[in-house]
């Protein structure tokens, strides 16, 4: 039976690390000044923000996020209205055209990190994978910085 | 027969979209519309609202009165919008240096349920110490909204939790209580401070 089990999930492990490599479109993604602020312990949501750049000749879709410090993570928007109102919504997929770059900043789209798992302490970092619609993965370590920090330059 | 029942649901259908659309004006244009959201806050001698700071000192609009006066809404709970605008206004208490500490610079919470003194004052301690936190019951958070035109309303998420939709403007008041400004979440961020600036003058001309 272990016999017959093993060389099954090899197999099984070799065909899911070649699918990820063998795609069109999401190996062409660069993710660029990724940072986060830190959190007050584990209650509160905490943001995650990146220029995701799409350096190739096709269109990308980012689907989804995941990341082992959040049991719910996910692309929120924040947006204020004429009478100076904000609020924020999941975005839902987000598609970035050749060339085009998906902006994640202060007020605006964002990786919300929702049930996190231990709280984000500024100076250690986390991984965070973004999902393409084509299968595709793309991991980028995110440095938090100050709860108060503005940018990627803290 | 037929035809009568049609009509009779014609009409219905008919009555329907007046009905509909009578609603949309009442709710729209009509007497029940929303009060103009370009309505100014009140003076701040003018609002009545009994709240508690991040110290867990009772406060009210009259404590403000003196002092030059900033006051913005927000919730601790808010990954994004808030935590930007504190560390905003953080940054312009520095740039101001000195004239920051003649200012009252006050966060009002939308979110007191989850809020409490100790969240607030946790919280506030990350960000320039001028920045005082206001929490309180229910009603009378609802009575400082209202005197600052300020609105905001629970929205369920994902998994049984909750965020905040709250208006994200900052006000600026003379050292009388007047309104002079507010900036926009939207504006670009060098005005800011040329406006503290004017509701830190106007304190000047009012004791000249």
């Amino acid at each position: 039976m272990t016999k017959l089990t093993i060389p099954l999930l090899a197999s099984l492990a070799t065909l899911a690390l070649t699918s990820g490599v063998a795609l069109a479109g999401s190996e062409d993604v660069v993710v660029e000044n990724a940072w986060a602020r830190a959190s007050i312990g584990v209650n509160r949501p905490g943001a995650a923000y990146m220029t995701i750049r799409n350096t190739g000749d096709e269109a990308v879709t980012l689907t989804g996020i995941s990341t082992p410090l959040a049991m719910m993570p996910e692309i929120h928007e924040s947006r204020t209205n004429a009478e100076g109102v904000s609020s924020m919504a999941s975005a839902g997929e987000i598609t970035i055209a050749p060339g085009e770059a998906a902006e994640l900043a202060p007020g605006g789209l964002h990786a919300m990190l929702m049930r996190l798992q231990k709280p984000m302490i500024e100076g250690e970092s986390f991984p965070l994978t973004l999902s393409f619609s084509d299968g595709g993965e793309v991991t980028v370590e995110v440095p938090i910085l100050g709860i108060a920090a503005r940018g990627p330059e803290g | 027969m037929r035809r009568r029942t049609a009509l009779g649901y014609g009409t219905a259908a008919l009555g329907a979209i007046g009905l509909t659309l009578f609603v949309g004006w009442w709710r729209v244009d009509g007497p029940g519309a929303p009060e103009a959201s370009g309505r100014l806050p009140l003076p701040l001698t003018e609002m009545d609202f009994r709240l508690t700071d991040h110290e867990g000192q009772p406060v009210g609009p009259d404590r403000l009165v003196g002092r030059p006066t900033m006051v913005f809404f927000g919730f601790t709970f808010c990954p994004d919008v808030c935590p930007t605008t504190l560390s905003d206004i953080s940054g312009w208490l520095d740039t101001l240096g000195e004239d920051a500490g003649q200012m009252n610079v006050v966060f009002i919470t939308v979110d007191p349920d989850r809020d409490t003194v100790e969240a607030m004052a946790e919280y506030v301690g990350y960000f320039h110490p001028a920045i005082r936190g206001w929490t309180g019951a229910q009603d009378q958070i609802a009575r400082a909204a209202e005197g600052f035109r300020a609105s905001y309303e629970r929205v369920p998420t994902n998994g049984g939790d909750y965020t905040m939709n709250h208006t994200a403007s900052v006000f600026l008041f003379d050292a009388a209580g007047g309104f002079v400004s507010m900036i926009d979440y939207h504006e670009p961020r060098e005005f800011a401070v040329p406006k503290i600036r004017r509701a830190l003058e106007e304190e000047t001309e009012g004791a000249t």
